[in-house]
């Protein structure tokens, strides 16, 4: 709504407008008294000291050589350290580290002098040497003069004729149709750039009978090796010989813990074995390993966006932006005592996709 | 009148009282403080003494017989190396409830941490605390300590062991400076929040590994300059705002202004 | 002619330009242009030489830096890596770092300069927007910035992508994500982008050629057309005695320009410089080399892309629907994908919204003092505020530790005051400025406070006002008094509506909401006023050379 600034203390009266008022008081004097002030013209030139005193003028002058003196500096100090810190002897690790560290430092604050004070010099020197008298340069309309303008059309319309694209429809129809189909090709050509996603999204590398190996070492795990509160981090057998280990290992990262059998929901009852439970890791909001197991609250919480999944309720969704529950990988134990998948996921692991169902 | 009644009306005058008044008070208080639960003189060894440590210190939030009570766990089976590391880190006894039991001054002296520990122990088996030998970083495997570290630890404790947000408050402590047989202890007893890795899962060569891995990235100079609490691009970006910006904006200022 | 050997060879050189290119021309028509002098004015210019540096140190990376994810086994100097399997791109980062001399400065160098890039663009675009300096004619100019501001932010996404470590990686994934969650041909695109799933062999190869050729290419060019704009329009300047709308008050480019902005160029680069000396910058070598399974807490993007970690954070999972077996994850799309695409459209639309609202068709030369604007600058604090709940939200872990909170509360505050603070902040910011133009007002018609109390022998006791001089005065008077639009129905007598009139009744609204509260520069008339009811204090102010009274206080 609008405000009104009603007779201030000082006793100015009705000088916010609404709408269509008119600008200016009644007063005593007449028309001389101007609508608007006027522009009282650039401000007398003040003079810097260097511009009165030439002593001043021959210090800042001394003042600008130093500073592309320290420049100088700077530079040498650059090569110096570049020969002087070697990074190829063998000394141990740490040594070797502030080696680097050294070689950065010396090299960098070198940079820094040889570069800071070339622009310092000459900006100390435009400011304090350089004439700092203001000048006027006077714009004008970007739009051309009435005369041009009229020129140029009439100049598109002589061209327009000439080219008889107006005259001739055919013309003008298939060259439309050209242009139109030109770009087909360029978006085609980029078909091959990946294949079709099918069902790749929808698989696993777990099958039945997986059995499920430490990350990243790599060995199998058994029933009792588990204690409850722990958390192994797994990965099924024989990932690291497929053909694109990282691709499947970003679908088949799975977090393996044991919980007191009583404290399962019942959905994760039949994967489980004995209280323990594996779930995947990835997180179904985008992606990130869900990696954080609080053991007291059976609580896994993914460090990207905080979606939080509790494990007593079949790792549903309890906070965070994520909105499915991890897939569960149901388990249980071969002849010999190892973990191993009952059968593979029933759903797809990961960030959810239109066609995922 | 004397010079320091000359004085009384000094502005420091009313700055002096309050320092003194907080000395006199601050010393007396230390003075004063009935000192902390001595255990009696153990006849019959490190248990017997242990249960009595336990019973002044402990057994008001974890039952008498350890049992557990209302929010504090039962100790029953969490072995010596559990109460060697909540104990010896200063987490318990409580100082003051929250989201969890933060590191503090530790409040019992070295032998009531041991037989307190030895008393436990002694309830149930349970996790014992490391030898040397087994929580040294000699003959750690740096670059294996480091994979395992990465994909076990990293998540809550940062890539760095500068520590990292769990939900509702609670939070994964910086490591650094942390003494390894801690760190082979909580591993090993998955104290508060995190979860156990016992010796099955993280075996004792891979957590000496472990344990080398945080000594070496703890002691190695940061080769690129200021490790900016090694957080990551938050504070990389608030470096860039706050120095780098500034200082730009601050020479074109001195571009802009008139010289003199 | 000159008879010194450096004028003879000047001499010749400007002879054998000018006969090619007209170099005499050139030199006449732009050695001298004038550019008015603000330190506002150097921050694109920091932005412009962030974007040089870039290239330069960029350059020196590409010797080096092997883009390929094809394993390769670590055997470098680097002990806590030393034998395991990392990618070649990671691989000869690492080498770059720790056994080429420089190697980790102009890494540093180019990674510091790039954050500096994106605070300095937006800055500058700040600048812009509050002192009105995106009017006509610069519309286009305003376009080409909006452009540029999400190029550089892409950009550097993609180049801290490229070394493959693990907090990069993490990111990536999150982009597989985004993509994935595009309605009905998410999938598809997602395979198409990266070769076939995440992380696949071709992404990181891709983001190289799309880092170091596709988009510094397309932004040379719009940096091009950007600078050549400036120079055509000329630049905009500060309202101030003698400056005009119609002329342009500063100092010449040569020789001034050329050695105050030419100058700054080193000092960008300088300043840079000292901070990969002295403060590390993404050390990859401590994150590790990717892999999906394991992952850091405090996984943030670099800071310009933490406002849509931030959405991302702040939406709730309800958001994700899911009907008749397919997904549509609204959790995803609404702050990834639909809120920077508002953002954006909103951005670069700007310009024609507020022109719509004016009715205003001049050129404007002259920039605003954005508390003559107030809707303006008050919409522009609030888009901030917007944007800073969201980009506080990316952090929340890590204010969380570091403040001792919890970062479900943080979360949830954070969600509240995302939609409390930017109206807040809208209504706060327009009063300020409203009050600082009454202040304003104050002073030219009242005078500067002195703070010299006088009483007179009747016991009145008031304040010496010193009157501004014509100089100081202009810049609290010059700008326009800008009115809502009067429009009219919109029909003639024959009842024929005006092209284009049957949006006027939202102009209207639009144009009240930008101007109807105003508070309007004061005129010559007022001030004779003001002078008048001054009468009686201005004959004791024209003694005010008499002696003050001397203090009772011993």
């Amino acid at each position: 709504m609008s405000t009104h600034d009603a007779n201030g203390p000082t006793g100015e009266t009705g000088l916010e407008r609404h709408g269509d008022g008119h600008g200016g008081l009644a007063t005593h004097e007449e028309a001389q008294v101007p609508e608007r002030f006027e522009n009282p013209g650039l401000p007398q030139h003040q003079h810097r000291v260097s511009d009165v005193d030439a002593r001043a003028a021959k210090r800042a002058e001394r003042q600008v050589a130093a500073m592309f003196g320290l420049s100088a500096l700077g530079t040498i100090v650059t090569i110096v350290a570049y020969y002087a810190v070697q990074l190829d002897e063998e000394v141990s690790f740490d040594t070797y580290l502030g080696r680097v560290q050294l070689s950065n430092f010396l090299l960098g604050v070198g940079l820094f002098l040889a570069l800071f004070f070339i622009g310092a010099g000459a900006i100390h020197w435009a400011k304090t040497l350089m004439p700092d008298d203001e000048r006027v340069e006077y714009r004008h309309l970007q739009r051309g003069t009435e005369e041009t303008r009229a020129d140029a059309v009439r100049i598109l319309q002589e061209g327009a004729d000439e080219s008889g694209l107006g005259r001739r429809p055919l013309l003008r129809n298939t060259l439309l149709g050209a242009l139109a189909l030109i770009p087909l090709p360029a978006v085609i050509l980029l078909r091959d750039t990946g294949p079709l996603p099918e069902k790749a999204l929808s698989t696993t590398f777990w099958k039945a009978g997986t059995r499920l190996t430490l990350d990243p070492t790599g060995e199998p795990l058994k029933a009792e090796d588990l204690t409850i509160g722990s958390i192994a981090h797994i990965m099924p057998e024989g990932i690291e010989e497929a053909e694109h280990p990282l691709n499947e290992r970003a679908k088949a990262a799975v977090l393996v813990m044991r919980l007191n059998p009583d404290d399962l929901a019942s959905e994760s009852e039949d994967g489980s074995y004995s209280g323990i439970v594996a779930y995947s890791k990835i997180c179904t909001h985008m992606g990130c390993p869900v990696a954080l197991y609080e053991q007291q609250t059976h609580h896994l919480l993914c460090p990207c966006h905080q979606s939080t999944f509790d494990l007593t309720q079949n790792c549903k969704v309890i906070f965070g932006p994520a909105k499915r529950p991890l897939p569960q990988l149901p388990i249980t134990v071969d002849d010999e005592g190892y973990l191993v998948a009952k059968e593979g996921f029933s759903q797809a692991v990961g960030p959810s996709f239109w066609e995922r169902g | 009148m004397t010079a320091l009644a000359a004085r009384r009306r000094h502005p420091l005058a009313t700055v002096v009282l309050v320092l003194l008044g907080l000395v006199v008070t601050g010393a007396a208080y230390a003075a004063l403080l009935p000192g902390r639960a001595q255990a009696t003189d153990a006849v019959s060894g490190d248990v017997e003494a242990g249960r009595k440590v336990f019973l002044a210190n402990c057994s008001t939030c974890h039952g008498l017989n350890a049992e557990g009570r209302n929010n504090a766990p039962s100790l029953i089976g969490v072995g010596a190396a559990s109460v060697d590391f909540q104990v010896g880190t200063g987490r318990m006894p409580l100082q003051q409830s929250g989201p969890q039991a933060p590191k503090s001054n530790r409040e019992l002296d070295e032998d009531e941490v041991r037989q307190v520990a030895a008393y436990i122990a002694s309830l149930a088996p349970g996790p014992s605390i490391p030898t040397s030998e087994q929580y040294s970083s000699e003959g750690g495997d740096v670059s294996r300590g480091g994979l395992i570290f990465r994909t076990n630890c990293a998540m809550c404790h940062n890539f760095a062991g500068k520590g990292g947000a769990l939900t509702r408050g609670k939070f994964a402590p910086n490591l650094t400076g942390v003494d390894p047989k801690y760190v082979y202890e909580a591993m090993v007893s998955g104290p508060q929040s995190m979860p156990v890795f016992n010796d099955q899962v993280i075996d004792p060569q891979a957590k000496r590994d472990v344990i080398a891995y945080l000594k070496t990235i703890e002691e190695a100079p940061s080769p690129g300059g200021l490790a900016l609490g090694s957080i990551g691009p938050v504070s990389e970006g608030l470096v860039a705002w706050a120095v780098g910006l500034l200082a730009l904006i601050g020479c074109a200022v001195w571009l802009g202004t008139k010289s003199s | 002619m000159s008879t010194t050997t450096t004028g003879k060879v000047a001499a010749s050189t400007g002879n054998f330009l000018d006969e090619r290119i007209g170099a005499s021309k050139l030199v006449k028509a732009g050695a001298r242009k004038i550019f008015p002098d603000h330190w506002s004015f150097m921050l694109g210019e920091v932005a412009l030489y962030s974007f040089v540096i870039l290239i330069l140190t960029g350059t020196f990376l590409t010797f080096f830096y092997v883009p390929s994810v094809g394993h390769t086994t670590y055997e470098g100097v680097y002990e806590p890596l030393r034998g395991q399997t990392v990618s070649e791109a990671y691989a000869s980062t690492v080498r770059l770092s720790f056994d080429i001399r420089g190697g980790l400065l102009m890494r540093q160098i180019h990674h510091w300069s790039a954050l500096i890039f994106v605070a300095a663009i937006s800055v500058h675009m700040f600048r812009v927007f509050f002192t009105g300096a995106f009017r006509k004619p610069r519309e286009l100019n305003w376009v080409i910035g909006s452009l540029l501001v999400l190029l550089a932010v892409f950009e550097g996404y993609f180049g801290y992508s490229l070394p493959d470590d693990l907090l990069s990686g993490t990111g990536l994934r999150i982009m597989s994500g985004i993509i994935l969650s595009i309605p009905v041909v998410g999938s598809y695109v997602h395979f198409f982008v990266f070769g076939g799933e995440f992380p696949g062999d071709e992404f990181i190869p891709r983001l190289f050629t799309i880092h170091i050729l596709l988009i510094p290419g397309i932004m040379v060019a719009l940096i091009t057309a950007h600078l050549f704009l400036v120079v055509l329009h000329k630049h905009s300047q500060y309202p101030g005695p003698g400056r005009t709308n119609d002329n342009v008050v500063g100092y010449p480019f040569y020789p001034v320009y050329t050695a105050k902005a030419g100058g700054f160029f080193f000092i960008v680069f300088g300043v840079t410089t000292l901070m990969a000396a002295l403060f590390t910058i993404n050390p990859i070598w401590a994150y590790g080399s990717y892999d999906p399974s394991p992952v850091t807490a405090g996984s943030q993007p670099d800071w310009y892309m933490g406002f849509m970690d931030g959405a991302v954070r702040l939406t709730p999972g309800f958001f994700e629907l899911h009907f008749l077996g397919y997904s549509l994850s609204l959790n995803i799309v609404i702050p990834a994908l639909l809120i920077p695409g508002i953002i954006t459209n909103l951005l670069i639309l700007y310009p024609w919204i507020e022109a719509w609202a004016t009715g205003d068709r001049r050129e404007h030369h002259l920039l605003d003092r954005p508390r003559n604007a107030p809707t303006r600058t008050g919409l522009g604090v609030m888009a901030i505020t917007f944007y800073l709940c969201l980009f506080l939200g990316g952090g929340n872990d890590i204010i969380a530790t570091h403040l001792g909170l919890s970062i479900n509360d943080i979360t949830n505050t954070l969600r509240f005051l995302l939609f409390a603070l930017p109206p807040l902040a809208y209504v706060v910011t327009k009063r300020i400025c409203l009050g600082l133009q009454r202040s304003d007002r104050e002073k030219v018609l009242h005078g500067r406070e002195t703070g010299r109390v006088f009483r007179t022998e009747d016991g009145e006791v008031f304040e010496l006002h010193e009157e501004l001089t014509p100089q100081a005065r202009w810049v609290l008077v010059q700008h326009d008094a800008v009115r809502p639009l009067a429009l009219d129905d919109g029909e003639d007598e024959a009842g024929v509506r005006r092209p284009g009139s049957r949006f006027d009744g939202i102009r209207r609204r639009i144009s009240r909401f930008y101007f109807e509260d105003r508070v309007e520069p004061v005129t010559p008339a007022e001030l004779a006023a003001a002078h008048h009811e001054h009468g009686a204090h201005e004959a004791i102010e024209a003694e005010e050379e008499r002696p003050a009274l001397p203090s009772g206080q011993a």
